[in-house]
């Protein structure tokens, strides 16, 4: 099950370049959650914060509180553990190429030591049914390198990675933007699906693709968030002038 | 978090934040990154304090003193048994040897890069671009033995008299000597065994240099050769350099092969045909028979200089050649 996330005074630099400017917004548990805005408000650094990725570049800082549930990622805990409770698809699938596809979904459990067989074998059954992916590739789960799929396959074996480990958050990146509309389609039918039992981020540039698929949207507009709401009010009586020239497709 | 957790999420949340984890690794990985700092001290502070009676008595006079011998009347450099102590016709001969024979190599390596990189069939590509590389692991006792019972015999029946008819008159080819070792002779086999790294290293920059670049070359209407000259090689002169500088590092420290071949006389000649000794060559020869204190501390200084020299050259090459291939894909064509 997911855990909300509450954000406070949330502000990151890359280099000297104030990305971020005083972050606040609480982020429902076991919902969608869609983050929209121009190319380069922010919206990626923030939803990189939220696993602590931000800080693997080295010329980047954050400062503020991030809390899931009752721990302040900032302050209780290291970023391994971190990340092993929040997974990530990122914008591109990034799938492993030197391990099969079976391999692809276990890296996360094995990496982490676990070994028991059998439930590994279930869990991967199931992470790749909840992916929507399992009849494409149930004959070839140790044959084929994760490479050999399509890109919206490729996509949706990193969803499946991401879920092996039962996270508490599931954050994506434009998981979307590089994939074509059938696979798009999928994407979102997942999405609509898991955020029942997941705390889904999601960040987008298609603002169709927010209204299906969240119930709650935020619209970032360089390093600031202008407004956050209910989908619903966002896209149809927006309370923030910028928000409605965004959305009416004004600028942008 | 107070919802029950399935079973994966009980076992991941059981390994705790492997905060520990992270640190012993990280000391690790420092632990083995300070090792090679701490043998190149360890080299450093050996070889300083081994020559530490030339670098007293003779200070920098070591790589400049000639002494006068009063027997034969001639200027003598190095003589262990009377006491001559100066470096100045090994620096004199490893400079000698490695400039000429980056004079040989480079114009053959960058011949070789540009053919492999730009004009080469798909087949052969990957054949030749293995085979020169090849040339690089053969251990420099073949290719000193090679020049011995090969090169040198050529040399000396049919390159040399040329030399001597043809560019007697510089002054830098006459005064042949019967054996056909000399500075010459090492030259042509260092040519030989720097040039894979320089074409190698050349191939590897000329790669780096976008297609956009040929491409807008030959549409100004550039042939073959102006679009490699101008889209290419301009783009990775820097580079080039860097492999050329980096060939003459691996020649100013090569031992073996130029031992074989220099002649291994302590002197100074104009002539490119008459033996030498270079730096790595007489540490070579006479450290075995070094006896007095004098003679094994002045070897070691000689050393130590070579060390810093070659320290120094290789910096410089690599950091020509990064700033060219930093970030560019070895295979983007």
């Amino acid at each position: 099950m997911g855990v909300g996330i509450e954000v406070t005074n949330l502000n990151a630099w890359y280099g000297a370049n104030h990305t971020l400017q005083d972050i606040n917004l609480n982020i429902p548990a076991n919902h969608a959650t869609a983050l929209i805005g121009p190319s380069g408000c922010g919206k990626s650094t923030f939803v990189r914060c939220l696993n602590r990725m931000h800080e693997t570049n080295p010329i980047a800082r954050v400062t503020g509180t991030v809390r899931m549930g009752d721990l302040d990622i900032y302050q209780d805990t290291t970023p391994v553990e971190i990340r092993r409770r929040v997974g990530m698809v990122f914008q591109r699938p990034n799938p492993f190429p030197t391990m099969s596809i079976y391999d692809n979904v276990a890296a996360g459990l094995k990496l982490n030591g676990y070994s028991n067989r059998r439930a590994l074998d279930e869990i991967v059954e199931k992470s790749l049914k909840n992916s929507a992916l399992w009849d494409e590739v149930k004959d070839d789960l140790k044959k084929k390198s994760g490479a050999s799929l399509s890109g919206g396959q490729q996509q949706r074996l990193c969803i499946a990675r991401a879920l092996a480990v039962d996270p508490e958050v599931l954050l994506m990146d434009e998981p979307a933007s590089a994939l074509d509309p059938v696979s798009t389609s999928k994407i979102e039918d997942l999405i609509f699906q898991l955020k029942s039992q997941y705390t889904i981020v999601i960040v987008t540039h298609n603002m169709q693709q927010a209204a299906r698929v969240a119930e709650k949207t935020g619209f970032f507009l360089n390093g600031r968030m202008v407004e956050f709401d209910s989908t619903h009010k966002i896209f149809t009586n927006p309370s923030d002038k910028r928000t409605e020239d965004y959305i009416t497709g004004r600028f942008g | 978090m107070a919802q029950e957790h399935s079973a994966i999420r009980r076992y991941l949340l059981a390994r705790g934040n492997s905060a520990i984890a992270d640190r012993v690794f990280k000391s690790l990985m420092v632990l083995c990154a300070l090792s090679i700092f701490a043998i190149v001290v360890l080299i450093v502070t050996e070889l300083v304090q081994r020559s530490q009676l030339t670098l007293h008595t003779f200070g920098f006079q070591f790589f400049w003193k000639s002494y006068f011998d009063p027997t034969t009347g001639l200027p003598a450099y190095w003589d262990p048994v009377n006491g001559y102590f100066s470096a100045l016709p090994f620096v004199y001969g490893t400079l000698v040897s490695s400039l000429l024979s980056l004079l040989l190599a480079v114009p053959l390596a960058v011949g070789v890069a540009v053919f492999l990189t730009e004009m080469c069939p798909g087949f052969l590509r990957a054949p030749l671009a293995f085979l020169t590389e090849l040339l690089a692991a053969i251990p420099s006792i073949i290719y000193g033995l090679w020049a011995v019972f090969v090169l040198v015999p050529l040399l000396r029946e049919y390159v040399n008299p040329l030399l001597v008819s043809g560019l007697g008159w510089t002054g830098l080819f006459n005064d042949q000597n019967p054996t056909g070792l000399g500075y010459f002779a090492s030259a042509v086999i260092l040519a030989v065994m720097i040039l894979p790294i320089i074409s190698s290293l050349t191939r590897e920059v000329m790669t780096a240099v976008p297609h956009s670049q040929r491409e807008a070359v030959l549409a100004l209407g550039a042939t073959r050769w102006e679009m490699i000259r101008m889209g290419v090689l301009r783009n990775a002169r820097v580079g080039i350099v860097g492999a050329i500088i980096l060939g003459l590092g691996r020649a100013l420290g090569e031992t073996m092969a130029v031992t074989m071949v220099i002649g291994n006389t302590p002197q100074i000649k104009r002539s490119m045909l008459a033996t030498g000794s270079s730096m790595a060559s007489v540490i070579a020869n006479e450290f075995t028979e070094a006896v007095s204190d004098m003679h094994l501390s002045a070897l070691i200084e000689i050393g130590l200089a070579l060390f810093i020299v070659t320290i120094i050259v290789n910096a410089i090459a690599r950091l020509l050649v990064w700033a060219v291939t930093r970030g560019a894909p070895v295979t983007q064509r």
